[in-house]
């Protein structure tokens, strides 16, 4: 099913999707998407929805399964708080893409802006993880508790840095790999880097692979460059800061 | 003494006439204060660990025990007193932020106390609430700007909102800080009294999504056991901005406290440590506010009321204003005397400003600016009594959230410790030893109880001033006086001194 959502305000749009999903729909295209806010938003079940333009806000916020196709840049706060479901955004996304997010993937083919990944988790079977293939802002995986960040600087122009400053402030928990090698002082202070075990290998190519296969990449041109692991040091950044009163 | 120079607090005294040596005391105490010595073969015990929560006390079948203050600490000093030397000496031994449970204790006015109020004489009559209808009745959220009728039916779409049957609410604690006995004793206690509990920033334990229909659910920066499902759960959803103990700073819930239930509430490990950050990273400014507060009415389908909590702050007037027309349907306000599960000391001993002043200044601005009609006000903290909440009413609240005194009501007395997970009453502790001490019926019956006497005595207060419709309370300021008060107060109080 198609939605032409031209000058459409975001709540009839929304309601209009939901109502497609309610009725077993499974692929809807939005055409002429111009920053409506909060497309996917609570959504659950299998249903695929292409955004054809740029949507705004919030978008797959606390979303349960649904696959979004974005064909144009994301904006601020794409799959916050998402539980499940798989995004793909053919460009850049902006800020705190993926916060305390529980589930699924988030595949970006440019790059995104600050905090994106903060407070990541993870539970059970749930482990969710962002792919980056451009670059990242500053406080990238902060407070990351668990899941997967993955960053591969493709493209950049030269001299361009793939991480921003304070990468992995406040992380107690997840994982992060990046294609290649992240300067010291960008670290936050509660960060390593550690080697990459076979386990992590096999995870790096696993998501290098389904990312390549989105956005037309070569996986083995992609794999050919080092990646390098930054856990935290400590499940328990904060253990011994307090002491009883 | 011991090496890290502190002397004990409390002094355990065993009055060895009436003490048989039985041990109750030695199994009640988590603090370990008490042990059996085998050689000697009598119970005994150790003063620096006492915490004075009395549940030995209490338990005790011979009342062998007393526990009374430490004598004479340190050489009297106004400035130097005990606590704050003791408070230095643990700080120079471990080099950690002083950490602590419920709410600030220092001795800041009590405005609820300089408050009075007023009742019938003469030119008009008072109502016997006994054997006349008195309307407690209280919708929580947001009103239309005008009502329409068509042929005497009200034909204007009313937005959500929660119905309360009297204006008292169980404010938010969550699962981790306390026990799931604790939870389930508000959850049941709420459905018995018709008004709501908060499951606070931890998530609803799956046997609790049955009381969904008098549930709160709340959305915090660490977005803790936040699924599509939770979400819709509730009757109302409120986005935990800050909390009254420990404005501006974010929550930390030790690893120790996640045990499997609360980790699969919170979906989290086991284990870890659950970090709330101070802000939520997707809230900069009131228009972010406005984002989040419309990203979850569309999660929602626009079913739910969605409000707002923040503490009591020194501009928290404005900031309030910005919470209403960012769209939340109800505000919550935390003032700095509000419980908490832990906070740091000084933070919650000197930031924030009381809940009386607070709750006036919201008013007064939210009805200057001709938007006080379409949010709804919850005042939180401090609340002891049914006087306090009829105060709090007439200086303009819509309904308070209650915490400690529904704490209280299951057992709490008052230690400060939550923060140590050895609550010896079973409420702020995930330890099955201590947690099987809350019995949640009992525990329902006896915070129902406590819902239903203010009830009762609320009704009373209001017929004594000729009132017969809490709505008719909500903001009538006239019906306080102030005493002990400056005109200052009085004037932020919006209240008349007596006399007057
Ligand atoms: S901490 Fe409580 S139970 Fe333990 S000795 Fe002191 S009053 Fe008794
Ligand atoms: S809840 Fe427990 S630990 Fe906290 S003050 Fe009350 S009795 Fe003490």
């Amino acid at each position: 099913m198609r939605i032409d959502a031209k000058g459409m305000y975001y709540r009839q749009l929304n309601q209009l999707v939901k109502e497609a999903v309610a009725q077993g729909e499974k692929e809807i295209v939005l055409d002429n998407i111009n920053g409506q806010r909060y497309i996917g938003d609570g959504v659950r079940g299998d249903v695929r929805i292409v955004i054809n333009g740029t949507p705004g806000n919030d978008m797959a916020a606390y979303m349960d399964g649904p696959e979004l196709i974005v064909n144009a840049n994301g904006q601020d706060a794409p799959a916050n708080t998402m539980n499940d479901g798989k995004i793909v955004i053919h460009g850049s996304a902006g800020d705190t893409v993926g916060y305390a997010m529980r589930g699924g993937k988030v595949f970006v083919r440019n790059n995104v802006g600050y905090r994106v990944g903060i407070h990541m988790k993870e539970y059970q079977d749930k482990v969710p993880a962002i792919v980056v293939g451009g670059k990242a802002g500053d406080f990238f995986g902060e407070y990351m508790a668990g899941g997967i960040l993955m960053l591969l600087g493709l493209d950049l122009p030269e001299g361009q840095e793939m991480v921003g400053n304070y990468c992995g402030t406040g992380m107690h928990g997840g994982v992060m790999y990046v294609r290649g090698e992240v300067p010291e002082y960008k670290l936050g202070k509660e960060v390593k880097v550690v080697e990459m075990t076979e386990v992590d290998d096999a995870k790096v190519k696993e998501l290098v692979e389904e990312f390549c296969s989105y956005f037309g990449y070569d996986p083995a041109e992609v794999l050919a460059e080092k990646f390098y692991k930054l856990i935290p040091f400590n499940k328990r950044p904060y253990g011994n800061l307090y002491c009883t009163y | 003494m011991s090496l890290d120079l502190l002397t004990p607090e409390f002094l355990i005294e065993r009055d060895r006439n009436r003490c048989i040596d039985c041990q109750v005391c030695v199994r009640q105490c988590a603090n370990e204060a008490h042990s059996f010595d085998a050689e000697e073969e009598k119970v005994v015990s150790k003063d620096e660990k006492c915490v004075a929560c009395q549940r030995c006390v209490v338990m005790c079948p011979t009342h062998a025990l007393s526990i009374r203050r430490f004598p004479l600490e340190f050489r009297e000093n106004a400035l130097w007193t005990g606590r704050t030397i003791k408070d230095i000496y643990k700080q120079a031994a471990t080099g950690g932020i002083l950490s602590t449970g419920m709410g600030n204790d220092k001795p800041y006015p009590i405005y609820w106390d300089h408050m009075l109020l007023n009742a019938s004489q003469v030119t008009n009559p008072s109502i016997d609430p006994l054997r006349e209808p008195m309307e407690l009745k209280t919708f929580i959220g947001r009103k239309p700007e005008k009502l329409e009728f068509k042929e005497g039916k009200l034909i204007t779409k009313l937005p959500p909102r929660m119905e309360l049957d009297v204006p008292i609410l169980f404010s938010a604690m969550s699962f981790g800080s306390i026990s799931l006995n604790a939870h389930k004793s508000l959850a049941r206690a709420s459905q018995q009294e018709g008004t709501f509990w908060n499951t606070g920033e931890g998530g609803l334990h799956k046997d609790l999504y049955q009381y969904g229909g008098n549930t709160i659910v709340q959305v915090a920066s660490g977005r803790f056991g936040v699924d599509p499902e939770y979400l819709n759960a509730g009757a109302a959803i409120e986005i935990k901005i800050g909390q009254g103990a420990k404005p501006g700073i974010g929550g930390h819930l030790p690893g120790e406290k996640v045990n499997w239930e609360v980790s699969e509430t919170r979906m989290i490990p086991e284990g870890t440590d659950a970090i709330s950050p101070a802000p939520h990273h997707d809230i900069y400014s009131i228009e972010d506010l406005h984002q989040l507060i419309f990203s979850l009415k569309e999660a929602t389908n626009y079913k739910k009321p969605v409000g707002v909590k923040i503490a009591a702050v020194h501009n928290v007037a404005a900031i309030a204003s910005g919470i209403a027309r960012a769209g939340a349907d109800f505000i919550t306000i935390d003032g700095f005397r509000g419980g908490t599960g832990s906070a740091p000391l000084r933070t919650r001993d000197s930031v924030g400003i009381p809940i009386e002043l607070a709750l006036a200044a919201v008013d007064t601005r939210l009805r200057d600016e001709g938007i006080r009609g379409l949010v709804s006000i919850i005042s939180a903290s401090s609340i002891r009594n049914s006087s306090d909440v009829v105060k709090a009413i007439a200086l303009g609240a819509d309904a308070v959230y209650i915490g400690t005194a529904a704490l209280i009501s299951l057992g709490c007395h008052m230690c400060q410790k939550c923060n140590t997970g050895k609550c010896n009453w079973g409420i702020a502790t995930q330890d099955p030893n201590l947690t099987k001490r809350l019995n949640p019926e009992i525990g329902a019956e006896r915070a129902a109880n406590l819902i239903r006497a203010w009830k009762h005595e609320i009704k009373e207060m209001l017929g004594g001033m000729g009132i017969n419709a809490l709505e008719s309370l909500r903001g009538n300021r006239l019906m306080l006086r102030g005493v002990w008060l400056s005109d200052r107060d009085l004037n932020i109080l919006g209240i008349k001194a007596a006399g007057e």
